[in-house]
């Protein structure tokens, strides 16, 4: 059938497995939002259009083969360093800066940068030998760090954090030498003292509270205590939809946002939190298939930092919720209410399924 | 900007792609380790320490509010109401409700009432409480204030009247220095009680038998189990334990009885109480001036408090109880009695009264009332005149010591341990007391005037009345009582509580207590006696014996002249009696503060008292027999 048709009526290209995979976060999201917003229909239906514009997004871009995709990327990334220091320029003297607000839509640049750098760097290393050069390492480090920097200083350490490990993990794909790793770490660990001393008050403070939180339990430990109490409380099988106390009694702050997940533990206990990790973890090893047969360089590691960088948005975000990681503003992937990351990253499943669909057509 | 270069080297896409799966498949590696550390996080949070997180979650949930009892009820003997629960309202405020409460309580105050002190108070308890609670403003709200605000309500979110039980006391001043008054828990009573049962409670006894029964008044809290947000409001109503009502009280006080002696002692200061001999029960026990009590079961305001503090006659001072008055000649009948029981004197011993006495060797003169003297007298004569000659020397043959002692047990000198607080003990003198407490030795011509009741000596009208009660019961001293029966809640039938027997006197011989009493009754059935003016138109016999108190000392040689002394030196007037005096149902005691002779004013109080309670006993017991033998 599709031989008499021509290629873009015929069926889109998608991953059925990454699709199935995504439908059912998605919609074990919206459920539980439902919940920890309080029966908040019209803020579900808010998210659900958000996610419908971003499943469009990720349809649209899945349609689009790889070497265009390739082709946009140093424009992408030109317009999103440009847009992080126009923001910065112009929002001299203002505490938060990282909204832009285009009129129509209102845009977080930082969001752009997720993909942006990752793209940059793979498409940087794209025609290069691998593993690459000290020269070609010491250049890709400049791409990422540029973006990250300037995030840092909106402040916006989670994003910034992301931003930084998209890159380093494309760089760490194409083969970056153990040695280098280790010394970048070593690098980040001596530089950590002076990245205090650059955080904003309100981030001590976080890294403060995460180390003690029980120091100032009403205050600044409350959001670490009652998270983990709503998960602890949750047992193994959890308390029952709509029955999570602490977030209905709103003892869980940010409990539709950065905190879902305590919600979600609180009422399906120990089996979801298992089954959305395990979810999760089918989407990262699906993404990293989709790379390890992907058949040019910068589409292997793009698709395999994007599949990497979803695993530190889980991993960061369980661990803020457990209490084993300091509270940085990093939402659980898809069931965490808001637009931006949930576009952003169906975006990058986009990229990820054309890079699938795409991987017999070789340029 | 990098553009593709054909310089490049040839690169090896298999070669790459299995560097890179290599590398993919050690992050892979790392992942699942990393998220099955993670999920080990969760596994110990949900399953290890699940259950002292679901205890957390609880606790953070649910709390416990208290549900205040409602206070028990006084009656007296009769069954009137002397103590209860109205309902009232109070006005109240959400603040977190109301944009500008100065705005609101300015629109309130067109129709309710309220004055810079209720904008004060309100303004102070703000901040005890938190935005969505309710806070009171004003209480006990009139009817119509209620009404006017009632219809107005839509005009005011945020404000309501809202009702609830205050204590009122219906016969006001009449009964204060017996119930006493509740008042808002302060910090010392909250020393005192049981904070998990007082935790609703707004309200505490004060004084009086409020004070004293309060564990009886109280009840048993109540509680509530609510569930509440993080923020402490409260969403529902969980589990409800109802509050046990507190115990209703009968008090052995007769409203219309304490209302005769109260209205007999007209404008004069003064106390009267009343005991019934048999059971020690109190049946009037009055101090007057009172003061309004409901003053305080609302919360009253410093400047009425400094007002009734200052006020003439001292309302607050709880005469009966509290008040030391010099017995004066009221002793008398129990100086006999010692006399004739410790064998000093018999009922037939003479004494000559020319009006003087002197203790030999000393050249002071101790005076009768009467100047001439009284001539040949034996113990009944000298009780029914009052002859002081008499008292003089049989204290002297007596001695402080042996009075000490025998009077000790009347219970004069210690506490009569009523059932309220406050009591003061009096004070007994002796030779001991004296050389410890003002560290001297004891002169006889104490003991000449201690005779008299003068001197050291100082009762309260109630050990007085109880000494009185004892005396004609013969002999059994009870702790008096004014709590009669108790009422639990739900119970049909009220539980008899009975005065504890303290003591009983020591006798050697019944013949003596009646020759005591027989005096007393010549006091006012004699032909010289005292107080004859109360024996008029009685339908029963009463006996009785007067008394005066020495406010001001006279020097020796200066004769007392009430009309040149001024009226807070005069002396108190005392009278004692019992009736009906073949079987006594009523001992009383009255104290009228500078009432001069005792015969005059007080003898005619007791009078009133004594009809008011014998007038409806004898019509409703005609029956009623002395069950303690010896009795006159």
């Amino acid at each position: 059938m599709k031989r008499f048709l021509p290629a873009w009526l015929g069926l889109p290209r998608l991953d059925p497995v990454l699709l199935a995979l995504l439908v059912l976060i998605i919609v074990f999201g919206l459920v539980v939002l439902y919940s920890a917003s309080g029966h908040d229909t019209a803020m579900v239906y808010r998210q659900a259009v958000r996610l419908g514009v971003g499943l469009l997004v990720m349809l649209v871009i899945s349609q689009v083969p790889p070497h265009i995709l390739r082709i946009w990327t140093p424009w992408l990334y030109g317009i999103g360093v440009i847009i992080l220091l126009a923001t910065w320029i112009l929002g001299v003297g203002r505490g938060t800066q990282r909204w832009l607000d285009l009129g129509i839509v209102r845009f977080q640049p930082s969001e752009l940068m997720k993909l942006a750098v990752p793209m940059m760097v793979a498409w940087y290393l794209h025609p290069r030998v691998l593993p690459p050069a000290w020269k070609a390492v010491v250049f890709a480090l400049g791409i990422l760090l540029l973006p990250t920097l300037l995030i840092v200083r909106q402040p916006d350490l989670g994003t910034a954090l992301l931003v930084a490990a998209s890159g380093v993990f494309t760089l760490y794909l194409a083969g970056l030498r153990w040695r280098t790793l280790l010394g970048f770490a070593g690098v980040a660990a001596a530089a950590a003292p002076i990245l205090w001393l650059v955080m904003q008050e309100y981030q001590r403070d976080r890294i403060r509270t995460f180390l003690n939180p029980e120091a100032d339990p009403l205050g600044d430990g409350w959001n670490i205590i009652q998270s983990k109490i709503a998960v602890g409380s949750g047992g193994i099988t959890g308390k029952g939809w709509l029955n999570g106390t602490q977030s209905h009694l709103e003892f869980i702050p940010e409990r539709h946002t950065d905190f879902i997940l305590a919600v979600l533990s609180e009422e399906f206990g120990l089996l979801g939190v298992t089954l959305l990790m395990l979810v999760y973890l089918l989407l990262i090893a699906r993404g990293l298939h989709i790379a390890s047969i992907a058949r040019d360089t910068s589409s292997r590691l793009l698709a395999g930092s994007l599949s990497l960088t979803l695993f530190v948005y889980v991993l960061v975000n369980g661990g803020m919720v457990a209490g084993v990681l300091p509270v940085v503003g990093i939402p659980l992937p898809l069931i965490s209410y808001g637009g931006t990351s949930a576009v952003t990253l169906l975006a990058g499943f986009g990229i990820l399924m054309s890079i699938y669909s795409h991987r017999k057509f070789i340029k | 900007m990098i553009a593709y270069s054909k310089e490049h080297p040839i690169k090896e896409q298999r070669d790459e792609q299995r560097l890179f799966q290599h590398r993919a498949g050690v992050a892979f590696i790392v992942i699942v380790v990393s998220m099955l550390a993670l999920l080990g996080r969760y596994v110990w949070l949900q399953v290890f320490a699940h259950e002292n997180f679901a205890t957390r979650s609880e606790s953070n949930r649910v709390s416990i509010r208290p549900v205040e009892p409602n206070r028990g009820l006084i009656y007296d003997r009769r069954g009137r109401v002397i103590a209860e629960n109205r309902p009232t309202y109070r006005l109240e405020i959400v603040p977190e409700k109301v944009e500008d409460i100065e705005a609101l309580l300015d629109e309130l105050s067109e129709l309710i009432a309220l004055s810079e002190y209720d904008r004060k108070s309100f303004a102070k308890s703000r901040r005890h409480f938190r935005e969505f609670d309710s806070v009171p403003v004003k209480f006990n709200l009139s009817e119509q204030e209620v009404a006017r605000f009632s219809v107005n309500r839509h005009r005011f979110d945020g404000a309501d009247v809202v009702p609830y039980l205050s204590r009122y006391y219906p016969y006001g001043e009449l009964l204060t220095h017996v119930i006493g008054y509740v008042g808002r828990l302060d910090a010392a009573d909250i020393a005192r009680t049981d904070a998990g049962n007082y935790r609703g409670t707004r309200m505490i006894g004060k004084i009086g038998i409020e004070r004293f029964q309060e564990t009886k008044l109280h009840g048993t809290s109540g509680f509530e189990r609510v569930e509440t947000n993080a923020s402490g409001r409260v969403l529902r109503v969980l589990e409800r334990q109802d509050a046990v009502p507190g115990t209703d009280l009968v008090l052995s006080i007769d409203v219309a009885v304490q209302q005769a002696a109260w209205d007999a002692l007209g404008e004069w200061p003064g106390a009267v109480v009343a005991i019934d001999p048999l059971d020690g029960s109190v049946i009037a026990l009055v101090s007057k001036p009172g003061y309004d009590p409901n003053m305080f079961a609302h919360g009253i305001s410093q400047q009425a408090y400094n007002k009734i503090l200052d006020a003439p006659g001292r309302p607050l001072f709880n005469r009966a109880l509290q008040g030391g008055y010099m017995p004066g000649s009221t002793i008398k009948p129990f100086i006999g009695l010692a006399g004739l029981e410790l064998g000093v004197v018999t009922a037939q011993t003479r004494v000559f009264s020319n009006g003087t006495f002197y203790i030999e060797g000393y050249d002071r003169p101790y005076r009768d009332w009467k100047e001439s003297g009284h001539g040949w007298v034996t113990i009944g004569s000298a009780l029914e005149q009052s002859v002081n000659t008499y008292f003089y020397q049989l204290a002297m043959d007596l001695g402080i010591d042996r009075i000490h002692d025998y009077l000790a047990q009347f219970g004069f000198g210690s506490a009569t341990g009523i059932d309220v607080p406050g009591e003061s003990k009096g004070l007994l003198p002796s030779r001991e007391w004296k050389r410890k407490i003002q560290d001297e030795p004891w002169y006889p011509g104490e003991t000449v005037i201690a005779g008299i009741g003068q001197g050291f000596n100082l009762v309260t009208p109630l050990q007085l009345a109880n000494a009185v009660a004892t005396l004609v019961n013969g002999g059994n001293r009870y702790a008096p009582r004014l709590l009669y029966a108790t009422k639990q809640a739900g119970d049909e039938r009220s539980q008899r509580v009975r005065a504890p027997l303290v003591l009983q006197v020591s006798k050697k011989d019944p013949q003596n207590w009646q020759v005591v009493l027989e005096g007393m009754d010549r006091v006012v059935n004699g032909r010289r006696g005292t107080a004859r003016v109360i024996a008029v138109d009685s339908r029963y016999r009463v006996a009785g014996k007067t008394g005066t108190a020495q406010v001001y000392q006279l020097g020796t040689a200066e004769k007392y002249e009430a009309s040149e002394v001024a009226q807070d030196l005069r002396d108190h007037a005392l009278f004692v009696a019992f009736a009906p005096v073949e079987s006594p149902r009523i001992a009383i005691a009255v104290v009228v503060e500078h009432g001069g002779a005792g015969s005059r004013v007080a003898a005619p109080v007791a009078r009133a008292t004594l009809d008011a309670w014998l007038d409806q006993e004898i019509e409703q017991k005609p029956e009623r027999e002395i069950e303690q033998g010896s009795g006159p």
